[in-house]
């Protein structure tokens, strides 16, 4: 019974959040500085969600060489950067992790 | 065959086409999805939610980050209500998300708007994003979506279902290191926006801010993080379009 109220609840709120805009569509214009605003949002979100899952992986800050999350992830953006290609990097990094953490024991 | 049907045809196909092109488009973001799906089913009795329930928030909810978060304030024993708030918070970005497609989308009917609004994930956004950036003909580009989103949906409930069975067979899996998945499609998914100086400036302050803070509850940190990188873009990218019209009018 609970459960059923909890992904209710859920399922509400984020499908209103995800459509409230959409259903309104015809009355809603956005400034050009909102538009050009918005276009940062992912890329944001995104960092702000990365940084902290690689710099406090196991809920203390882990500012070391030795931090596997850390050292993967910068290889991986430079991956990234080189190739500019996503299933590259996913594998690339993922790769670095599984040697540094499970091949080094680091 | 009369010119009608012939025309009607062709619809169709660039229809399939375009489904196609939206399911493939989001591959690279499934294979990073996959773990997840795996990890949240596998992670769901533990923390007190049933095999059933974990499958049914993934079929009705459909929100990644936030059924993980779910599960992380049900283990530590946080009230229903508690659980539902901190879901519409993290999910305040699909707001933004919604509002940059808005003018994709508002000559379709409401039912299609609906359906796609249901599929609005990060992975969705970020494949239809480069499918709208494109000058090429848009008039079939809501079935990239469809094809999108439903390619990223039977995956998510497809590996709910399999972390459901695999955290019966293997209870110490969530050792692995698989949360380290989403670190790395994340990072794959930023570097090809990092174009410009605005763009650099608002990550690595976003990045600064999330971290100053982390101590925030109900992952608020989230949101002032997003907005102090926006501020930043958004006056970088508005001081430079100045310089630019000051120059021309010298000129």
């Amino acid at each position: 019974m609970n459960e059923v109220v909890l992904i209710l609840g859920m399922f509400l709120v984020t499908f209103s959040v995800r459509y409230v805009l959409f259903a309104m569509a015809g009355r809603v214009r956005f400034p050009p500085w909102l538009s050009t605003g918005l276009g940062f949002v992912p890329p944001v979100v995104l960092t702000a969600i990365i940084v902290p899952a690689v710099l406090i992986p196991q809920g203390e800050l882990w500012l070391s060489w030795r931090n596997p999350w850390l050292l993967a992830g910068l290889f991986a953006a430079l991956v990234a950067l080189v190739r500019k290609d996503l299933l590259t990097t996913i594998v690339a990094g993922m790769l670095c992790f599984m040697v540094l953490r499970f091949g080094l024991g680091f | 065959m009369t010119v009608q049907s012939c025309v009607k045809g062709e619809a169709k196909a660039s229809r399939w086409a375009e489904f196609l092109a939206g399911a493939k488009a989001t591959l690279p973001l499934i294979v990073g999805a996959i773990p997840f799906g795996i990890i949240f089913g596998t992670l769901a009795e533990p923390s007190g939610l049933s095999a059933l329930g974990a499958l049914a928030m993934s079929l009705i909810v459909f929100a990644g980050s936030s059924q993980f978060i779910a599960l992380g304030l049900m283990a530590a024993g946080a009230a229903v209500p508690v659980i539902i708030a901190t879901t519409f918070v993290v999910n305040l970005r699909h707001l933004l998300y919604a509002a940059n497609l808005v003018p994709k989308v508002r000559h379709l009917p409401q039912r299609w708007r609906m359906l796609m609004a249901f599929g609005l994930t990060d992975e969705t956004f970020a494949a239809v994003s480069s499918r709208y950036l494109g000058n090429s003909d848009l008039s079939h580009a809501h079935w990239f979506y469809l094809g999108s989103m439903i390619a990223m949906y039977s995956n998510w409930v497809l590996c709910t279902a399999l972390g459901v069975g695999l955290g019966e067979l293997f209870p110490d899996m969530t050792q692995w290191g698989l949360d380290f998945a989403m670190s790395v499609t994340f990072i794959g998914m930023v570097v090809p926006y990092l174009r410009n100086t605005p763009m650099w400036a608002a990550v690595i302050v976003s990045g600064t801010m999330a971290m100053a803070t982390v101590g925030l509850p109900h992952k608020l940190g989230l949101i002032v993080a997003a907005l102090c990188g926006i501020a930043t873009g958004l006056s970088l990218h508005m001081l430079k379009q100045r310089k630019t019209a000051t120059l021309e009018v010298t000129l």
